[in-house]
């Protein structure tokens, strides 16, 4: 049942809560409860929407940041990932397997000040062993949604 | 100009068949050019899933034609895509059917129902369905020189065909039943119990059943009941099936039909002489679907199935009476309220609050005071649709 609710927001955050109690078959009111104590519990974060941004502004730059860390005999990795989350530009972070340890989707106005957030910020962590950079060249998708070309249902007016 | 315009219209009424002209004239033919042609429509009428075919199952079809699989099938239709349909029957209703012999892969449902009617009627033979219907049965019948006889279903009834109504109008020149649930154009669903009184009475007058299952995933809350999973009907079943549907795939034309050896031959037969092979993309697709594409089809359901229920309860709250329709993507609510015929309301609400719906009438007589109202469309235009509607009945509500 949360679950169900869980989903139906997270595909369409403006679904309203009567169509999510006729889409559940639940009282408007227990789904209210619901999702006021998914909020407080954390289970929902926030509700966003998906913009695409590539079509009305060019000062948004991209960049995905492999991360070695030395990680720390009690905390392991977590104390350096919430130290580098806390930064407003790491849109995502994420612990991977492979050869390097966190990956950080990060957001900056120029290039320079991803740069700057590299060798500023990062760099200087205790911990941080070393750093590769990729720039973002274009996105196609973001969250599951397609940015351009997703032309959506060619549907003929066909009968039967 | 008139003298000669109506000496040419005698001269078509000869170039075409008396069977053709027996057609009944697609009412909503004239309805859909109309609805083409005006901006801004809403439409719940087309009969097809909006999604687009899960892009696993295209990239297959992408994949084979880049390894050169532009060329015929065997006849019955690739081995691998008749060996996984005989598994995918197998695991979903416990039914054995031999790969090579009794299934043969077609160009969609609408392929192998003309090839089933074609194959067992003689010229006058009866064909038992239920009114309202999908408007094929009874073309098909009436092309392969047999006769439709209608059986009346209501909403009372949920729209379910009664063994004890088949009965009655069983004559020495019955031949089958055809029956298809869920159904379009109700979403009715069938109990096991009544399909075994059907079955029952098939058996003990030795009548065909043609089952259409072409819906048989999109059922919400109920389970499908195979047909020919029933005691002892094999022998007497045609069952018809499809990717269209479950899988998002009306464009690619794909089906299958399976029964007992003769009657897969005779359609085979036919198939072979008019369309040789279904769609070898289109074959390769399916086989992905059968393979992985499960999860899918879940995915689909439950959304549909989300939109059902804020339909059907729009659909109630503005005073249309819908029972609750358990299969397929239509909702069939009375329009009684308004007084209107299914045409009239259909044309008025077209034509003023641009929404889109079939008029019942156009599935039978007895789909006369309802309207056919599809779902798989987005919930944004669902509910849209709803508050148009809303203005439109208040305005004509008796
Ligand atoms: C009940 C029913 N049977 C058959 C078909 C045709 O299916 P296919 O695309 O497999 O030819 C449809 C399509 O609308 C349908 O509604």
């Amino acid at each position: 049942m949360l679950k169900d609710v869980l989903r139906i927001l997270e595909n369409d955050a403006r679904t309203t809560t009567k169509q999510i109690a006729t889409m559940t078959g639940t009282p408007v009111a227990e789904v209210t409860k619901l999702i006021k104590q998914a909020e407080k519990d954390k289970l929902i974060l926030k509700y966003k929407t998906i913009v695409n941004w590539d079509r009305i502004e060019d000062d948004q730059v991209w960049a995905i940041i492999e991360v070695k860390v030395a990680p720390e005999p009690e905390a392991g990795f977590d104390s350096i990932a919430s130290r580098i989350a806390q930064f407003g530009q790491v849109r995502s972070l994420y612990l991977a397997s492979g050869t390097y340890d966190l990956l950080l989707v990060v957001m900056g106005k120029s290039e320079r000040q991803v740069a700057d957030f590299v060798s500023e910020n990062l760099a200087h962590i205790e911990g941080v062993k070393g750093t590769v950079t990729h720039f973002v060249l274009k996105r196609y998708k973001v969250d599951g949604e397609i940015l351009e070309g997703g032309e959506g249902v060619k549907r003929q007016p066909v009968i039967l | 100009m008139s003298a000669r315009k109506s000496e040419h219209s005698r001269k078509k009424e000869k170039i075409v068949s008396d069977r053709v002209n027996r057609l009944s004239p697609s009412g909503i033919r004239k309805f859909f050019d109309l609805l083409a042609s005006i901006e801004g429509v809403i439409s719940l009428g087309v009969g097809e899933p909006d999604f687009a075919t899960p892009w696993h199952i295209s990239e297959a079809a992408v994949r084979s034609l880049e390894r050169g699989y532009t060329m015929y099938t065997s006849n019955s239709g690739m081995p691998e895509l008749r060996e996984e349909t005989a598994r995918y029957l197998k695991d979903k209703y416990n039914i054995k059917y031999e790969p090579s012999g009794e299934i043969l892969i077609t160009v969609g449902v609408s392929e192998a129902m003309d090839l089933a009617m074609r194959a067992i009627l003689n010229p006058g033979d009866e064909v038992i369905m239920p009114d309202p219907h999908y408007v094929a049965y009874d073309s098909c019948v009436i092309l392969a020189g047999g006769e439709p006889v209608l059986v009346p279903t209501s909403q009372e009834n949920n729209f379910e065909v009664e063994a004890k109504d088949i009965e009655a109008r069983i004559t020495d020149k019955t031949r089958a039943i055809l029956i298809g649930y869920p159904a379009n154009p109700t979403g009715a669903v069938m109990s096991r119990k009544k399909l075994l009184a059907i079955a029952d009475v098939a058996k003990r007058h030795n009548l065909l059943v043609v089952s259409d299952e072409i819906y048989a995933r999109l059922v919400y809350g109920v389970e499908h009941t195979c047909f020919a999973s029933l005691p002892g009907v094999r022998e007497n079943t045609i069952l018809l099936g499809g990717f269209s549907k479950a899988y998002a795939m009306t464009g690619w034309r794909i089906g299958y039909a399976v029964a007992p050896k003769e009657i897969i031959t005779a359609m085979t037969k036919i198939h072979q002489y008019t369309i040789m092979s279904a769609p070898t993309m289109a074959q390769v697709a399916a086989i992905e679907a059968l393979k992985t594409g499960e999860s899918s089809v879940m995915e689909m359901v439950e959304d549909y199935d989300r939109r059902r229920k804020i339909i059907v309860k729009g659909l109630g709250d503005i005073g249309l009476s819908c029972f609750e329709p358990k299969g397929a993507f239509y909702a069939f609510p009375s329009i009684a309220v308004t007084g209107m015929t299914s045409e009239d309301f259909s044309e008025k609400l077209l034509m003023e609050e641009k929404v889109a719906v079939v008029p019942g009438s156009a599935f039978g007589d007895c789909g006369e005071g309802y309207v056919r109202c599809c779902y798989a469309t987005s919930l944004a235009d669902i509910e849209e649709a709803l508050t148009r509607m809303k203005r439109f009945v208040k305005k004509y509500s008796k």
